[in-house]
């Protein structure tokens, strides 16, 4: 089947069976690897994407799905003034160990920002719930989002 | 073991200075040289001012890409800022052992890559004094730049790099080190030095590797241990969309080599991992089909009341001690497989062609790795070549490479370069588990409250006297040396279910019964757990350690051990806890792994069965520097937080020889609403530094269950905790 879609602002033409998942697309069609696979069943949430600024598991949305819908991915996300944020909250409060799971973390992280923007702890427990980190990195997203919405006093961030 | 040191340099591609540094065994002795450790760590100086450090080991999330370079860059005296980290090869006659595991990184490499860097800085310095025929003595460097104190002139390193290329290396155990106090990179947080990749989503890991004119592969495994595949409907499944190839699989029975099975091959992994649906496979399950987690258990108590078979430790007269004492405590203590699940399930692309094989393979141990590739596949060595890659995540997992030789077979049959990714299922259902364990305790307590006898009969699995991978028992455990009158013994159960090292192997489980049985016991003598465990620990003494199972053992300082249970008490407002609300308690443990010395504070509140983990503290002693402190907390509240997800909901069941859980669905992770703030200590001591990746998991899983009874007055003696247990 023929699929157009569109992914950090840019079209693509797609020939792919209509129940290819999203993720599969993005990775090994357009060749975006930033975008991971945890559990294909959308368990793990490394998966992230937004469709129309809303945090989706790619993992379980078919191709056939996405329609005149708008995606963006880790590779995207920068543009936006939030996504930029939240990386660079990520980078300032030095959230990464593995890292595997945090293209999915600043996904989930930028579409909490975008709807409420200065979260309190549940809200960030709500929206980042669907998101594992193995390595549980855990005290630092939480310090990392709210650096990134402004809210707290912590700010003592790490050198570079 | 005696060793003699080398220090080779010499123009590398480019013009840079190429600093080869490696220790070996000295060759007389034969035995000595097959376990030579072999060092090395380059240094790449660009006329720009550029210093391209590599870094040896594989980066699994400890952040050792961004912490080996750090005690180069130290001594050679650069900037951080100028610095870019390349990471080696798997190249042992380079590079030495390349591995991640056991948290030895920053003991092996403190001195070693310290004397790297500044045997780099004198080679500088003496290139500066030639080019300007002046003494050395009245040249020094910093930051890059060799200065000449009585004429005011410099040179940066760049320009230097192709003189001091041409000079002989420096003695390394004469160089001089810097005194601690003058550290500039050292002792300071320095992030992760792949970080800004990773938030930006660029190919950095196994799964992203791709290779021009691959295929995708996926490899189904027999669901029972060791089992084979006999037939399977090939042509049926090579017919399937996006499907190019299938075969079988011919493979052996040990667990880290080629097993049998069917490997599908598709134009994307989708493809392949789609085409499994309609995959149907005769299986000869083998000889261990029969094995369960139920007949453990009940194996298991059987042998409890059995003489134990292995002799671990025996001190004194237990029994003589059990009898006379005034109260005798007596406890049944278990724990489960589990699994690692890194979040990144097992991946290797491997390209054979024309008699030799390039791999790309995250994995934390690649030498291994090479031998199983070269014997299986009937290559040498020197036929293998092994990138190693960013891991997303290890634990212990990726120390073994069997996902490594299964893709090089796959790339061999096949005639093309492959991509294998398991699945989350195949991932979850053919690991090397944490292996359960079952300890059947017996203390005995003397009027006043003092612990005169000490047993411990541990039902573990193994063979022919020996345990299992990961299922040990060492007889330096603690208490052992602190009780007069002690039995460490173990019965051994055969097992079919692969079993290895996790994150703290051994340790994660037995801080957890020790640690827990010791609290009963300061419960029975009606005592402060905390003053409990220091009157157990005594006066500061240090203790020499006999050789293990796994060889020697450093000694043991009770002195800090001490250090870090006062100040954990202290941080954690221990003294106060009596004013915590009902419902609410706090828990102590400490534990001795890796080298590293940590005890920690769990607070919980538990309110109609549900239980609340407030709040971790944890006080860590590492020795006497801290070398990067962003990452030592990280770790330390990564490991914590791994501690409390393995005992809230992990375990692994065994069923008719196979693994029943698949997923996160029946395997769950720590989510981040679960996850308590961790404060973290480090109490800085006069001792070399350890790692910090593995010894601060050991004592949370007995401080949460110590908490937990605090708080309710029930036991937790079997992990994971029964949340029905609380209620």
């Amino acid at each position: 089947m023929h699929y157009r879609i569109e992914v950090n602002g840019r079209q693509h033409e797609i020939e792919a069976e209509p129940d290819m998942p999203l993720l599969w697309v993005l990775r090994d069609l357009l060749d975006l690897k930033g975008t991971k696979y945890g559990c294909g069943v959308s368990l793990c949430g490394a998966c992230t994407v937004h469709l129309n600024g809303a945090a989706t598991r790619s993992c379980i949305t078919p191709l056939s799905s996405v329609g005149s819908a708008s995606v963006t991915t880790i590779e995207g996300i920068g543009a936006t003034v939030v996504g930029r944020k939240v990386q660079d909250a990520w980078l300032d409060v030095d959230v990464v160990q593995c890292g595997y799971c945090q293209a999915g973390q600043i996904m989930s992280a930028a579409a909490l920002l975008a709807k409420t923007a200065h979260p309190a702890d549940a809200d960030i427990d709500r929206a980042m719930a669907g998101n594992l980190c193995r390595c549980a990195t855990y005290v630092r997203i939480r310090k990392a989002i709210k650096q990134a919405a402004g809210v707290g006093a912590d700010k003592a961030g790490v050198a570079p | 073991m005696k060793r003699r040191t080398f220090l080779q340099a010499g123009a590398a591609v480019g013009g840079g200075l190429l600093l080869d540094f490696y220790w070996a065994a000295a060759p007389a002795d034969a035995a000595t040289e097959s376990k030579a450790v072999v060092l090395n760590a380059y240094v790449r100086l660009s006329p720009d001012g550029l210093v391209t450090i590599v870094s040896p080991n594989p980066e699994v999330g400890q952040g050792i890409k961004t912490m080996l370079p750090m005690l180069i860059a130290e001594e050679l005296d650069v900037d951080w800022k100028d610095v870019r980290i390349e990471q080696a090869l798997s190249d042992p006659a380079v590079y030495g052992r390349q591995f991640a595991g056991g948290s030895v990184a920053t003991p092996l490499h403190w001195d070693p890559l310290r004397r790297v860097g500044a045997a780099g800085r004198q080679m500088l310095i003496a290139a500066a004094a030639q080019t300007w025929d002046v003494a050395p003595s009245d040249c020094d460097a910093s930051s890059g730049v060799v200065h000449h104190r009585p004429s005011a002139r410099h040179l940066t390193y760049g320009a230097l790099a192709a003189r001091a290329a041409t000079l002989p290396a420096p003695d390394l155990k004469t160089v001089v080190l810097k005194n601690p106090k003058d550290f500039k990179i050292i002792g300071t947080s320095k992030r992760g030095i792949d970080s800004p990749l990773v938030v930006t989503g660029k190919p950095l890991f196994g799964i992203d590797i791709t290779v021009p004119g691959m295929l995708y592969a996926v490899f189904e495994k027999c669901p029972v241990f060791g089992g084979k595949a006999l037939s399977a409907n090939l042509d049926a499944v090579k017919a399937l969309p996006g499907v190019r190839d299938a075969f079988i699989v011919a493979g052996g029975t040990v667990f880290d080599g080629l097993t049998s099975g069917v490997a599908i091959l598709g134009t994307t992994w989708w493809a392949a991992q789609k085409a499994r649906q309609s995959l149907e496979v005769v299986w000869d399950e083998g000889p261990t089909a029969w094995q369960s987690t139920t007949g453990f258990a009940r194996r298991a108590l059987e042998l409890s009341q059995r003489p134990p078979t292995l002799k671990v430790r025996s001190e004194g007269d237990v029994d003589a001690a059990l009898t006379a004492s005034a109260k005798v405590v007596e406890a049944a203590y278990s724990y489960p497989f589990i699994a690692h699940a890194p979040l990144e399930p097992q991946n290797c692309t491997a390209h054979f062609k024309d008699g030799k094989v390039e791999i790309w393979a995250p994995t934390q141990n690649p030498d291994p790795g090479r031998k199983i590739v070269a014997k299986t596949l009937g290559l040498t060595d020197a036929d293998i070549t092994i990138h190693m890659i960013r891991c997303g995540g290890g634990f212990g997992r990726r120390l073994m490479n069997d996902y490594m030789v299964e893709a090089a077979w796959i790339s061999k049959q096949a005639g093309v370069a492959v991509k294998l990714l398991w699945s989350r299922e195949d991932d979850m259902r053919h690991d090397f588990y944490r292996p359960a364990g079952f300890h059947f305790f017996k203390a005995g307590l003397d009027a006043a409250g003092k612990v005169q006898a000490f047993r411990d009969h541990f039902v573990s699995f193994g063979a022919d006297g020996k345990f299992a991978n990961a299922a040990v028992l060492t007889p330096s455990e603690f208490p052992a040396r602190f009780v007069a009158n002690l039995d460490f013994a173990a019965s051994l159960m055969p097992c079919g279910v692969p079993t290895g090292p996790l994150r703290a192997p051994n340790s994660n489980a037995l801080g957890f019964v020790f640690q827990s049985f010791i609290d009963e016991l300061s419960v029975a003598a009606g005592r402060d757990p905390v003053q409990f465990r220091l009157d157990l620990l005594g006066e500061r003494r240090v203790y020499e350690n006999p050789a293990g199972p796994n060889g020697p053992t450093p000694p043991f300082d009770s002195g800090r051990m001490r250090d870090v249970l006062a100040l954990v008490a202290e941080k954690s407002g221990w003294e106060k806890r009596a004013s915590l609300p009902a419902g609410s308690g706090m828990g102590v443990a400490f534990y001795y792994s890796h080298f590293g010395y940590f005890a920690e504070v769990a607070q919980v509140t538990v309110s109609a069965g549900n239980l609340k983990i407030d709040k971790v503290w944890v006080a860590g002693d590492i020795g006497s520097q801290i070398i990067n402190p962003t990452g030592a907390e990280n770790q330390v509240q990564g490991a914590a937080l791994d501690g409390i997800g393995e005992a809230l909901g992990q375990v692994i069941t065994i069923e008719g020889g196979r693994t029943v859980q698949g997923n996160f669905n029946d395997f769950p992770l720590l989510r981040i609403h679960q996850a308590p703030p961790v404060e973290v200590h480090f109490l800085v001591s006069d001792h070399p530094p350890t790692g910090v990746g593995e010894p601060a998991l050991p004592p949370v899983v007995p401080a949460l269950c110590n908490a937990i009874f605090a708080a309710t007055g029930k036991r937790i003696r079997s992990l994971p905790i029964d949340p029905k247990a609380l209620a």
